[in-house]
């Protein structure tokens, strides 16, 4: 992988597993999510009616979660929402995850987009600001909120 | 992540786009799971049968036009149609026709119409010791556990993407060393009698799954006349509440004859006790309701074997059930009951049998809100989320009490 050059709004470099930009506003979760039985594979809303994000929606986000877990099935929801429009704009966990990559990758098999999936630590993701800007090498790094509009990811 | 002379002639497109696009999928998760390179797999077992989303449907119908054939013996899990009683399935027309194109896409690829979470009990029995690429979480974690074959945790995709070239990502649980113990589990505290009845094990699976989550864990002071159903039940409860892949049993499964085969011959890092609290705990956090009327009782998750049907009558001992009980089988036991004359008696008493799918993934039931009760840590785990329905865990002998008097029936006795 290339070395990021880093500038003043970097936020931090990440381990890139599916190369992409994005930018967007971020959507931490507090607790992971299986997104089979989670997420709505036709709106993108949170519907596990325990988690603390219920009823957000993930689409045109930037989706920021320690880990995936849950069922396997979580893949053909993500390449579901792809296909339908309403997916995260970009993924960042902090362990690699297979599940949502999956369906990330098979999506763009399939000509649905792709979306950026990166990998922080989490104290990364902790300092992670509101609007940020993902790069194709890595890079993090903030955007102002006025300079945006809402969910205006780009792929 | 290396390809080989064959499998880059694959990733290259000389044997077809179907082949093409399998191998580069594999590829990328490869990469992405830290393998080192393919492995061959003798057998399969596909999930992404089950209809989730048009998209699964466009991804199996492009693979068969692209001249997807599975290479190796390759076994069906549950679909979103009951094929053999379509009448069952509440689904709107878009999604009934999807459904069955899906399931029709993957016969085509030549995989076996066993439609079963159980394929394990419909004649597919991997070798120990061999390269498998198994989908389905409960059937992942018999595999590797009962049968002592090696797969990951497979998933929707990856599951035809290997069953079509043949091969798997080298990682995780098809490497050896990783198949050891790293966590030891007691349960000397358990009653011999408790050991011996069926309750136990769902109860163990969903306390195993949420304190060890994805790490491999060895169960010690299991009686090694504890039978496949039973295993299979804590496999499947394991798996849906944690991400477990691999449990051992000490002197019963095929990696663990003995405690330095299970954990190595450092022994375990870790040591922790399954104790009477954690089974009360656990059991009553399996339910979401505790008492009162119910509406339904839905048994078989993983597909309840002829064993179980056995059980299940001689508890019924002949008398009729006031609310609708589900029983999820495949084709294979439910052609023994049909064959043997017993599939009417049972239905006249109140049986609904349900092939080919069951009543957590596809809609069946009558709309919710209702309150279901289940001996299955699999099905109390996705009831409320997958239904709506509030879900009450009991051992297989309450549930058929409950289900002859329409309300929650517990005897204690049976948890001593």
């Amino acid at each position: 992988m290339e070395v990021a050059n880093r500038s003043d709004s970097t936020v931090c470099i990440a381990e890139v597993l599916l190369a992409g930009s994005a930018r967007g506003e971020l959507l931490r979760l507090d607790r992971p999510i299986s997104f089979w039985g989670g997420v709505d594979p036709a709106t993108g809303r949170i519907i596990d009616p325990r988690h603390q994000q219920h009823d957000c929606s993930v689409a045109g986000r930037i989706l920021a979660m320690e880990r995936v877990v849950g069922s396997s099935s979580g893949s053909s929801v993500m390449m579901e929402l792809l296909a339908v429009g309403k997916a995260p704009a970009g993924l960042i966990t902090t362990e690699p995850d297979a599940i949502l990559s999956l369906g990330v990758i098979v999506g763009r098999e399939m000509g649905y987009g792709t979306i950026p999936v990166l990998v922080i630590s989490p104290a990364e993701m902790l300092a992670l600001p509101q609007w940020l800007e993902l790069h194709s090498d890595g890079q993090i790094t903030e955007q102002d909120a006025e300079t945006n509009l809402p969910n205006n990811a780009s792929a | 992540m290396r390809l080989n002379s064959e499998e880059q002639g694959w990733f290259d497109g000389d044997a077809g786009p179907a082949m093409q696009m399998a191998t580069r999928i594999l590829f990328d998760m490869g990469r992405i799971l830290g393998a080192d390179r393919l492995i061959p797999i003798t057998s399969a077992h596909i999930d992404g049968c089950l209809y989730h989303g048009d998209s699964g449907v466009k991804f199996a119908e492009a693979l068969v036009e692209g001249g997807a054939k599975v290479c190796v013996p390759t076994t069906l899990n549950v679909g979103g149609i009951d094929l053999l009683h379509p009448e069952i399935i509440n689904y709107p027309q878009h999604e009934k026709a999807m459904a069955r194109r899906l399931m029709d896409a993957y016969v085509k690829m030549g995989c076996r119409q066993t439609w079963t979470c159980a394929p394990y009990q419909d004649g597919h029995r991997p070798e120990a010791g061999t390269d498998v690429a198994w989908a389905e979480s409960n059937a992942v974690v018999f595999v590797n556990s009962v049968l002592g074959a090696r797969t990951n945790r497979y998933g929707d995709f990856l599951d035809i993407c290997s069953a079509i070239t043949g091969r798997a990502p080298h990682y995780g649980l098809h490497v050896p060393e990783n198949r050891r113990a790293k966590i030891l589990v007691r349960t000397d505290t358990i009653s011999d009698q408790l050991k011996s009845r069926t309750a136990l094990y769902p109860v163990i699976g969903a306390w195993l799954g949420r304190v060890v989550g994805h790490d491999v864990a060895a169960i010690a002071d299991i009686p090694p006349s504890v039978s496949e159903d039973q295993l299979k039940a804590l496999g499947a409860s394991a798996a849906s509440s944690g991400a477990v892949g691999l449990f051992h049993v000490i002197g019963r499964t095929p990696e663990a004859l003995t405690l330095e085969a299970a954990c190595g011959l450092n022994g375990p890092e870790v040591t922790i006790t399954f104790g009477p609290d954690e089974l009360r705990s656990t059991r009553d956090s399996l339910s979401t309701v505790v008492d009162g009327a119910l509406d339904a009782v839905a048994l078989g998750s993983p597909h309840y074997s002829l064993a179980e049907i056995d059980r299940f009558e001689q508890v019924r001992n002949g008398r009729e059930l006031t609310i609708p009980v589900y029983i999820c089988l495949s084709r294979l036991v439910y052609a023994i009951l049909e064959k043997s004359g017993r599939l009417e008696p049972m239905r006249s008493a109140g049986v609904h049998f349900v092939t080919d799918t069951c009543v957590v993934v596809t809609p069946i039931m009558r709309k919710a809100p209702g309150a279901l009760m289940t001996d299955s840590g699999k099905f109390a785990h996705y009831t409320p989320g997958n239904t709506g329905y509030g879900v009450v865990y009991g051992a297989p002998e309450e549930c058929v009490e409950s289900a002859v008097h329409g309300r929650v029936v517990r005897d204690e006795a049976l948890w001593k």
